[in-house]
Formats: structure tokens, sequence, C-alpha cells
């Protein structure tokens, strides 16, 4: 391991141009990664506050017996998907209504019954807010015979939805474009190396090394170039972060594992690009 | 040691590199590969540290057989024979201590014994005092010594040297082929190629000759066949 290193280390040194190059293209690709990353992040934060609001409303029918709302209530909040179940007493439905209506206020001043029913207000765990989920639940509360009509937002959850799998797929899409794009790079200057160091190569052949052994400094030296430019992709993306919070607008940065699995994933494509590249020329030299 | 039997090997362009050559090197011997250049001395030599594989014929080395090697066979094999070139083959961009003891580094070996026996092969080629010398820093002869030691560091059981003179003047000619006579001397066998016809007369040795891919002498065969048919 120890002589891996050494060789490894030495590829820097004799060719340092190459490698800062190799370095700094790699941390470009990987830095536009990261700004797309900072955008899904903060769209996913955004949506995460949308998703919060998530909720089915069950209106039940006037008269609906005290002890079953109760019970139904208990039974509700134990239902799998389910974060908190509220009552709704219909006097409280007419303040908020009366506090949130504020241009009907004197509409609902001049109201001689109380036309607002009690209602059961539904909240839903995180990952039990999509379509499906929230339809179900919604089928299981018009199971309860005092409830009249169940209502949630089915239009913009499937929105939400659809956002959701789109956001997803275009960071899959482009995430795996700049990872291609960053493994030829690797690849391309792995094969400078091996090309580079022909000579070295065919003397450590006859002298007795296995494939094996030539093969590690390579590798070691496309995971240490991804590393690095892993890292340099997160200081760029940082800055950028900083200026965009500074005349943009608020926005968040990767969360500390989110960083550090960038930079691991750098390190893993300059792995990969490495093998895929010194296996092919090696066979050459 | 090292056996061919009727060995054959095709260029790839088409033509015959060696024709039906059998031939066996015991331990500890010392035998001279001769003939002109392009008689098939290199492919020999290849064929011996498994560079190439013969066309159709037997080619047997330390117990392994170059027909069927796998890539790591191949490894071990070139680790049980030191192998020397006319151009040296050394890597300019390190010491001659360096560039032995990377052929010990490669193979693996325990970094606390490496630096001495480094020193004791470089003792033996009579190049200590050289050993934080680069190769452009030495003459021809002292960097076919240091090729010499770096051949020897793994204590082979056959060393190969191809034409290991062809780049020496005379003087540096003596020493490092009085070096490979020490060497055998020692116990390890010794094949070396060559087409300088006063270096094989001044020894007593073997001497195998090719001619375009032929082998038409062969000493210790023609030797004892004359000596048995004289009266």
């Amino acid at each position: 391991m120890n002589l891996t290193f050494r060789e490894a280390m030495l590829t820097f040194k004799r060719a340092p141009l190459l490698s800062v190059l190799s370095v700094t293209t790699i941390a470009f690709s990987l830095f536009v990664l990261g700004l797309f990353g900072l955008v899904v992040v903060n769209l996913q934060d955004a949506l995460h506050g949308v998703e919060e609001r998530v909720e089915v409303v069950a209106y039940l029918l006037p008269g609906a017996p005290i002890e079953a709302t109760a019970q139904a209530l208990k039974d509700i909040d134990a239902f799998p998907e389910v974060q908190s179940a509220t009552y709704v007493s219909e006097d409280e439905a007419l303040a908020r209504a009366r506090a949130e209506l504020v241009e009907l206020r004197d509409v609902m001043q001049e109201l001689e019954r109380n036309p607002l029913p009690a209602s059961i207000e539904v909240k839903l765990k995180p990952g039990f807010r999509d379509t499906d989920h929230v339809s179900a639940v919604a089928e299981r509360l018009r199971g309860f015979g005092f409830v009249d009509d169940v209502r949630f937002g089915r239009d913009w959850v499937e929105k939400l939805d659809r956002l959701r799998g789109l956001a997803a797929a275009v960071g899959i899409v482009v995430g795996a474009a700049f990872a291609v794009v960053a493994i030829i790079i690797i690849g391309t200057t792995i094969r400078m190396a091996v090309l580079q160091r022909s000579r070295e190569i065919a003397i450590m052949r006859l002298v007795g090394a296995t494939d094996g052994f030539i093969r590690r400094p390579f590798l070691l030296q496309g995971a240490i170039k991804g590393l690095l430019g892993g890292a340099v992709a997160i200081g760029l993306s940082f800055a950028a972060y900083v200026l965009i919070n500074r005349y943009l607008l608020q926005s968040a940065f990767f969360t500390r594992e989110q960083a550090v699995a960038i930079v691991a994933f750098g390190a893993l494509i300059g792995l990969f690009g490495s093998a895929m590249s010194v296996g092919r020329h090696l066979k050459r030299v | 040691m090292i056996k061919f039997t009727t060995v054959f090997k095709a260029f790839p362009k088409g033509g015959l590199a060696l024709k039906d050559v059998s031939f066996h090197v015991a331990k500890g011997e010392f035998a001279f590969l001769t003939g002109h250049s392009g008689a098939g001395k290199s492919t020999v030599m290849k064929l011996i540290y498994a560079d190439e594989r013969p066309t159709s014929g037997d080619v047997r080395v330390s117990g392994y057989n170059v027909n069927e090697m796998r890539p790591r066979d191949v490894a071990l094999l070139r680790r049980k024979l030191g192998i020397v070139f006319q151009d040296f083959r050394l890597l300019e961009d390190r010491t001659a201590e360096e560039n032995v003891a990377f052929a010990l580094e490669v193979t693996g070996a325990r970094s606390s014994t490496i630096a001495a026996r480094v020193m004791r092969v470089l003792t033996q080629v009579g190049l200590a005092a050289k050993a934080q010398a680069y190769p452009r820093e030495l003459s021809g002869g002292e960097q076919q010594r240091v090729a010499i030691a770096r051949a020897l560091v793994n204590e082979p059981t056959v060393l190969l040297a191809d034409e290991p003179t062809g780049n020496l003047d005379e003087r540096a000619t003596r020493g490092v082929f009085q070096l490979l006579r020490d060497i055998n001397a020692s116990g390890t066998a010794v094949v070396m190629a060559t087409h300088d016809l006063d270096l094989v007369r001044q020894a007593p040795y073997r001497v195998i000759e090719l001619q375009e891919g032929a082998l038409v002498y062969d000493s210790a065969v023609d030797e004892a066949r004359d000596q048995a048919a004289a009266p």
C-alpha cells in the first residue's frame, strides 16, 4: 500500500501540469453538478414546505355523537400514515373563517345560524404525502358513518407528485451526464499517464510485477484526482452559495453528509474512470 | 531448467522466426546463444521469459510450461529469472539503488530487508560507491552493472542476457563478461545471446548457434557426437 501510494504520488510530481489540469476539469464538471445539486436541494426544501400543508379534511354530519367522534379521532390517529388528527368544532370553524375571511366578516356577523360543519383535519406523515396514500386515507375516512364528505386538494397533490418526479428525473439525468464527462476526462488523463510511463511499465513487467500491482497506483491516482476534484467542486459550490445568498435569495447549502457524498462520488468516478482506462491501455503497452 | 522441444515460432506477418528448435540448458550451466542479427536469438530469449508463446512445440522454464501460462504465472516466472538487455532499460529518474530496489518492491519484498539486499548486489557488481548516482551520471558499463545487479537481486536461478555487451566498449565488455562468469561460478545458470565471437572463443562454455531461425550448432550435442565418432 505504501509503495502504491508512493508510485501514485510520483505521477503528480512528474506530470504536475497534467495532474492540475485533470483535477481542475473534474472539479468543474463536479461543480456544475454541485450547482445543479443546490437547485435540487432548495427545490426539495420548497416542496417540503408545500408538502407540510397536505391534509385531508373530513366534514362531519350535523349532530355527530361526541363519543363516536372522539373514538374515531383515536382510531384515525392510529393509522400508520397519520401524523396528527385534530377535531375542529363548528364554533372553531366559524371563528377561523371570521379571522381568515376578513371581507366576509359582516356577512358572518349577521348569520343567525352557524352554517359551517365540524370537521376532522388529518395531517399525514412525511413519505405518505402522495396521491396514493392521501386517497387511501380519504377513502377510509369516508367509511365512518358520521362523515359527510372528505376533501383534499387532489389536483395539487398530484401536481406535487409530478414535480417531485420531475426534479428527481432531471437530477438523475444531469448527474449521470456529468458523471460520464468526468469519467471520460479521468480516463483520458490516466491514459496519458499510462502512455507516459509505458517504458516503466514494461520494465516493471520484466522484473515480475503482476498486472494488479502495476494497475494499483493508477487506480489510486484516479481516485485521488476525483477526490481532489470533488473537494474543489464543493469549495466552488460554497462560494457560489455565498454569492447567491448575498445578492439573490436566501437558499440552503448541502448538509455535511451530502457534501461528503459529493466528494466520495468524485473519488468513485475517479476510480471508475481510471479502472476502465488502465485495463485497456495496459494491454497495449 | 530450460527445455525447448521442437519449437516453431511464426512471425505475425508470416514467415518463421524459429524452425524446429530443441535444446536443454541445465541448472548452473553457461550457454552462449550466437548467430547473426535476425537469426532468432531474441525470439528464443522472449520465449524463455514468456514474452512470446511458441506457435508449436514445447517451452518449459523453471517448472513452468510457457505454452499455457496465465498472466500471474508470467510475473512469478520472471521473479525466478534475471533479465539483462543491450540497452540496460533502467529508469532514468531513479538512482542506481532505487532501480535495483524497484525489482524487489514489485515482488512485495519486506521493506526492512530491501536496503541490505540492494547493497549486497551493488557491492557484488562493484558499484556500491555509486549507489546514489542516476543512470545519466554512469558510464555504459556501469549502467549495465546496475542492470545486472537488478537482475540478481531476486536471486534468480537463470540469468538471461540479451547482447549485454552490444553497447559497450572493449574494456567495459570484458568487465561485464567477467561479472557474468563470476555469477555463473556461484551457481546461477546464464544464457547469453551475443554475436561477439571473440567473447565466445575466450571461454570454454557451451555454444548454441542459430541461423535463420534454425539451430545449426550446439556444442554440447555436436562435440559429444564428434568425440563418440573419433577413433
